[in-house]
């Protein structure tokens, strides 16, 4: 596999020589996943497998110590009433609030919590490459366990695939901690952006080719964020990817899921695509904020009997 | 404007002179008498009757019920010339917003599949069914039919909505097809709607001849700005208060009523309106003829009137047709 | 009921992965959230799936399914003239469901007269009329739409899923596009007054009772003919449903007559000397035997039968949905579908990589109780249908063959069949050869497009065929040299009222669906 990468046009051909995508029988196929109907001791395993999957976010530019501490707080101990509801899998902030997302949750309890930062000029990543490694390096040095990187879809939609690629390897290689270990990196897509689903199964080939640890859809800031279909179609490049290549990427749907149902649709979908080796923390997370207190108010319900309400979570 | 931002209420408007339901003018002049006496169960002789609770007419705009921008209405009354509402006179700016919201509405309409928008006409026919009182009311009133005479024009309406709604996945099968040309080429044509459409409602049929003009536009998937009969809006803005609960998006069909040489001029010179049905100026020839030369500065469809139009008898295909292009598509076959 | 045996994918990967990159991971070794607390809990008990679903069964209750259901003639439900009567039985349970009575000759004689008798009032009606008969018939479907898909899951052993989504859907929709036609009919190119031509007999299969019961009534009405229609003997309850549909339709007496009832019952329906026309689904044998009889009459014939198709991947498929296609179209209704994709042509060069991934995506088909929403694959639907799956699986084993079907349990009671995958497949088999009626897909290959052709075509049937290419040019190129009646291209299945459908060569002739079906049932 490493000679694809060895010129633009090996790129290219490679990535073109990719099996296409049919639109119709793509949906066709995620909305026959949807009407799976998982209930009871089903849906108690996947609500907390969902809650330990989120990757809590807030990505404003009004976040504050504050927003974050309480995000924090929140994350390490989603359902104030009930300390069996799991952790969620890491807080997801800007470079600049890892420091304090840290502390908070060393305070919390749970320095274990990962924190993931968005970096490389995200959401746009318009700037010079020395800037989004620059940015890369700071989030890192801050302590920040885990990079969400954006592609640069103006290389890639006008074919510049070798320039995306060596981009994700330089931020990769930036993700290096002086003691040899490195941040998790997660690449995003954009896939609204993308708009052929050709184009989503290319640039996930082609970040899994230059070392992504999970391929993510979005960044939660264009008007069409992440959708099943897309998710789908991500779960099956991993799929494909560790059965040619042999090395397991994990996938990451954000923006947009705010149900449990729509979570569980996801669980759903990875179970019966990627399998049961990617319904793990370690392989699937959610991008999203809204969606935890959904999770918890099935979760109440499926504990009491009763339909819980939204003063019964918290709003943090 | 809606009714719940509108801090003044019906007595705000200073144009409405006999404005029925301000409280200070309870039998104004003009008030109809005739509407209390429509009021059922006031059996005993001492009893005073009920009274009623009238009706303000509103247009039908983006699915919402906005009163004129102009704030202006103008009276509206029965076959005999007694009063029976005021009805909002649109302005110039009603018309385009109608424009604009039919505009909006139309990548959705025109591609929701045909069963979709068949089941809707349908939908629209099964609630009218259950307002055939209303409607045969408000007929009667408008064109001074008795009411069996309103009544049958009502039945005659339902049904062709039903006819109507039957044709939306049938009309590609009778005016589409493959073509085959000379060649080693796959090559296709079929109807798709032309876009915005603006509709002057005929004058002489308040209902039978408004749905006759309004189903045939939307049921291939183009959307409509309806201009009502002048003299008698009345069917047709209540006709609003069914499309708005028949599952029909919000702006397929947008109701204006007011004067129609006012209204029309904007309409058929506006660049964003694709094609229009002249059925309400058969009686004006003059108007007729300002508006197709309008019509031509973008090259609108334009349905010519007929001053002899028999709206009881089953239409044809012509309507559907008028509002429709032809798209053909060519692909080569080969291994 | 059965749940997926991951297992059979592990065993097939040549390679383990790589689990994660070497630097990973981030996380630290202390397991978050779930994993600490609940979510090393499997749904299940340990061995089994991580996720495996909980049952999630349709409510029997909707469906209210009488002991004993007689013919329904000129609008009233009567005994057989004999008494006879018969059993349906749930197939996945074996469970008898109600106690049907068997049509004969008497019976049929008094449809057929009552049919007459309606024929003409009918007839007579405006379109327009007509039509909003049909239009109440489309909703009525519509808002009782759980109820017969439950009780046609219960009768028929389909899965939930397929009833509630493709046969109640379809079967309202047909009557809704036919019921449009119904004044419409001298804009349909058969003439400024089309006339109907009578009594229709209409015999329907078990694959699809509800939905092939609305393919015939549906356009039969609209038309302006009255029918006598008899269901399969497996599968009467839906039709007996539809009668009390008519009833609260309105439906004048006479214009539609269910009666039950065997072989025999359909013989004698199509032997009549009453009918003016015979339409018939189901099986070539039958479909030969019913154009014997009507020879030397004039009852207009329309026949849709069995058929071989082809389903032809070439090496630039778009391979996952491909392989969808493939899967819904041998094991959509347990491959009882007389259109069903059963001969797999896949061009050499990527049959490895799809056979792959079929057979991984075969180990995620649940099969078992068709009543739980989460079933794929129900119940074959008689012992008999059984037998022939069975005799033929091993048919293709004995000829050489290689048959392999992901590991499932079977329910011990009902009738089931594994999905069955045979490559090594060549023309010369039987399972290449034979309609199978059943969840068995026979995999042959080729090289080139003529060779794909030249093999999809080799069959004496024409009903359906399938081609996956992401080239418009080839499809098409295809599409005209395949000798069938519905070609889907990069998908399968796809059924719609608007579009006819009807075979070529032994498949049948006529055509039902859209403008083109209404000729069958007009004088032209």
């Amino acid at each position: 596999m490493a000679d694809v990468t060895a010129s633009d046009a090996a790129l290219r051909r490679f990535l073109h020589g990719l099996p296409g995508v049919d639109a119709v029988g793509l949906h066709a196929r995620a909305a026959a996943l949807g009407t799976r109907s998982i209930k009871t001791t089903a849906k108690a395993f996947a609500i907390d497998l969902a809650i330990s999957m989120i990757d809590l976010t807030t990505l404003e530019g009004a976040d504050s110590p504050g927003k974050v501490r309480a995000l924090c707080a929140k994350g390490a101990h989603p359902d104030p009433l009930d300390r069996s509801a799991p952790k969620v899998a890491a807080i997801c902030v800007y470079p600049d609030m890892v420091a304090t997302a840290k502390d908070a949750l060393r305070a919390a309890g749970a320095p274990h919590i990962p924190v993931a930062s968005v970096a490389t000029a995200f959401p746009a990543g318009r700037a010079a490459l020395p800037v989004k490694l620059a940015d890369t390096r700071d989030a890192v040095a801050a302590g920040a366990d885990e990079i969400d990187m954006v592609i640069d879809r103006g290389a890639f939609l006008t074919g510049r695939y070798l320039q995306v690629s060596e981009e994700i390897r330089q931020v990769k290689e930036a993700c290096r901690r002086e003691d040899g270990s490195a941040a998790h990196l997660k690449v995003i897509f954009e896939t609204g952006e993308l708009q052929t689903y050709d184009n989503v199964r290319r640039a996930s080939w082609l970040a899994m080719l230059a070392g992504a640890d999970f391929i993510k859809t979005s960044t939660g800031k264009v008007a069409v964020n992440a959708t099943p279909p897309v998710t789908l179609l991500m779960l099956e490049a991993v799929r494909d990817f560790r059965a040619s290549v042999g090395v397991q990427v994990g996938v990451k749907p954000a923006g947009g899921i705010r149900t449990t149902k729509d979570a569980v649709k996801y669980l759903v979908m990875v179970n019966e695509t990627a399998g049961e080796d990617w319904l793990s923390p370690d392989w699937f997370r959610f991008g999203a904020s809204s969606l935890l207190n959904d999770l918890l108010m099935q979760r109440q319900k499926l504990g009491t009997g009763r339909y819980s309400g939204p003063d019964y979570v918290t709003v943090d | 404007m809606s009714e719940l931002t509108e801090p003044t209420g019906k007595t705000g408007p200073p144009a409405s002179p006999a404005s029925p339901a301000s409280p200070s003018s309870p039998s104004a002049p003009g008030s109809p008498a005739s509407r209390a006496d429509e009021v059922p169960g006031s059996p005993g002789g001492g009893a005073a009757a009920r009274l009623s609770v009238l009706k303000t007419y509103k247009l039908f705009v983006g699915g919402k019920f906005p009163r004129s921008e102009s704030g202006r209405v103008y009276e509206v009354s029965d076959s005999t010339g007694a009063w029976l509402a005021n009805a909002p006179r649109s302005s110039r700016k009603d018309a385009r917003d109608a424009v604009v919201a039919a505009r909006k509405a139309f990548p959705g309409w025109s591609g929701a599949t045909a069963y979709n928008r068949g089941q809707i006409l349908y939908r629209i026919a099964e609630m009218l069914e259950g307002r055939r009182e209303q409607f045969t009311t408000e007929v009667a009133a408008a064109e001074g039919l008795d009411r069996a005479g309103a009544a049958a024009q009502v039945d005659a309406a339902i049904d062709r909505w039903v006819w109507y709604a039957g044709w939306s996945d049938k009309i590609a099968q009778v005016v589409g097809g493959a073509n085959p040309v000379a060649g080693p080429y796959f090559n296709l044509s079929s109807p798709e709607p032309t876009g915005v459409v603006a509709v002057l409602a005929p004058g002489d049929s308040s209902f039978l001849g408004l749905v006759s003009v309004i189903a045939p536009v939307i049921v291939t998937g183009n959307t409509a700005v309806v201009v009502a009969a002048e003299r008698t809006p009345l069917p047709a803005l209540s006709l609003g208060e069914v499309l708005a609960t028949s599952d029909l998006p919000g702006g397929v069909v947008n109701l204006l009523s007011g004067g129609t040489a006012e209204i029309a001029a904007p309409l058929a010179a506006h660049q964003d309106v694709n094609a229009i049905d002249l059925a309400g100026a058969a009686t004006d020839e003059t108007l007729a003829k300002e508006l197709e030369t309008a019509a031509a500065d973008n090259l609108k469809r334009v349905l010519r009137p007929s001053a002899t139009t028999d709206w009881t008898t089953g239409p044809g295909t012509e309507r559907m047709l008028a509002f429709l292009e032809t798209k053909t598509v060519w692909h080569p076959i080969g291994i | 009921m059965t749940q997926p045996k991951k297992q059979q994918t592990r065993q097939t990967r040549e390679t383990q992965p790589q689990r994660g990159r070497q630097t990973r991971p981030a996380t630290p070794a202390e397991p978050t959230g779930a994993l600490g607390t609940t979510g090393t809990a499997r749904a299940t008990g340990a061995g089994g799936p991580l996720f495996a679903y909980a049952p999630a069964p349709e409510s029997r209750s909707v469906v209210d399914i009488a002991p004993r259901y007689g013919l329904y003639i000129d609008g009233e439900f009567r005994e057989a003239a004999d008494g006879q009567v018969f059993k349906t039985v749930s197939p996945s349970s074996e469970e008898v469901l109600s106690e049907v009575a068997q049509g004969g000759e008497e019976d049929v004689d008094a449809a057929v007269a009552a049919a007459r008798r309606a024929f003409g009032p009918w007839s007579a009606l405006p379109g327009a009329e007509r039509a909003k008969y049909l239009f109440r018939i489309a909703r009525i479907l519509q808002e009782r739409s759980r109820e017969l898909a439950v009780l046609e899951s219960l009768d028929n052993g389909k899965p939930i899923r397929e009833s509630r989504d493709a046969d109640l859907p379809l079967a309202a929709a047909y009557f809704f596009h036919y019921a449009g036609w119904a004044d419409k009919l001298a804009h349909a190119g058969y003439g400024p007054d089309p006339r109907p031509l009578g009594v229709a007999a209409q015999v329907i299969p078990w694959n699809f009772p509800l939905l092939m019961l609305s393919w015939k009534i549906a356009p039969a009405l609209a038309t302006g003919n009255t029918v006598v229609l008899k269901p399969a003997e497996t599968t009467p309850l839906s039709a007996l449903f539809f009668a009390d549909i008519c009833r609260q339709a309105g439906l004048p007496r006479g214009v539609v007559n269910i009666v039950t009832g065997d072989g025999s019952t359909g013989a004698a329906l199509v032997a009549h000397p009453g009918v003016d026309k015979v339409a018939f689904t189901g099986s070539t044998e039958v479909g030969k035997a019913i154009a014997r009889t009507v020879a030397g009459t004039r009852k207009k014939l329309t026949l849709e039968l069995g058929g071989k198709a082809a389903n032809i991947v070439y090496d630039d498929a778009p391979l996952d949905q491909a392989v969808e296609g493939i899967v819904n179209g041998i094991f959509f209704n347990q491959g009882h579908v007389c259109c069903a994709g059963s001969r797999l042509l896949v061009q050499e060069s990527v049959a490895e990589e799809v056979l792959d991934a079929l057979r991984r995506r075969m180990a995620t088909l649940r099969v078992g109780d068709p009543l739980d929403k989460n079933t794929d694959v129900g119940a074959v639907n008689s012992r008999e249908q059984l037998d022939r799956i069975t005799a033929l699986a091993d048919a293709g084993e004995a000829e050489g063959a290689e048959r392999w079907s992901p590991a499932c349990d079977l329910p011990s009671t009902g009738y089931w069949f594994a999905p069955t995958l045979f490559t090594g497949v060549t023309q010369a088999h039987r399972i290449a050869r034979e309609e199978i009626f059943g969840p068995v897909l026979s995999v042959l290959t080729f090289r080139t497009p003529a060779e794909a052709v030249e093999k999809a075509n080799n069959t004496p049937y024409g009903l359906s065929a399938g081609i996956w290419t992401e080239k418009g040019s080839r499809i098409l190129w295809t599409a005209d040299q395949l000798r069938a009646g519905v070609v889907w291209a990069n998908t399968f299945n796809k059924f719609d009222p608007a579009s006819p459908f009807g075979g070529y060569k032994e498949s049948g002739h006529g055509r039902e669906g859209g403008r083109h079906g209404l000729e069958a049932y007009l004088d032209v």
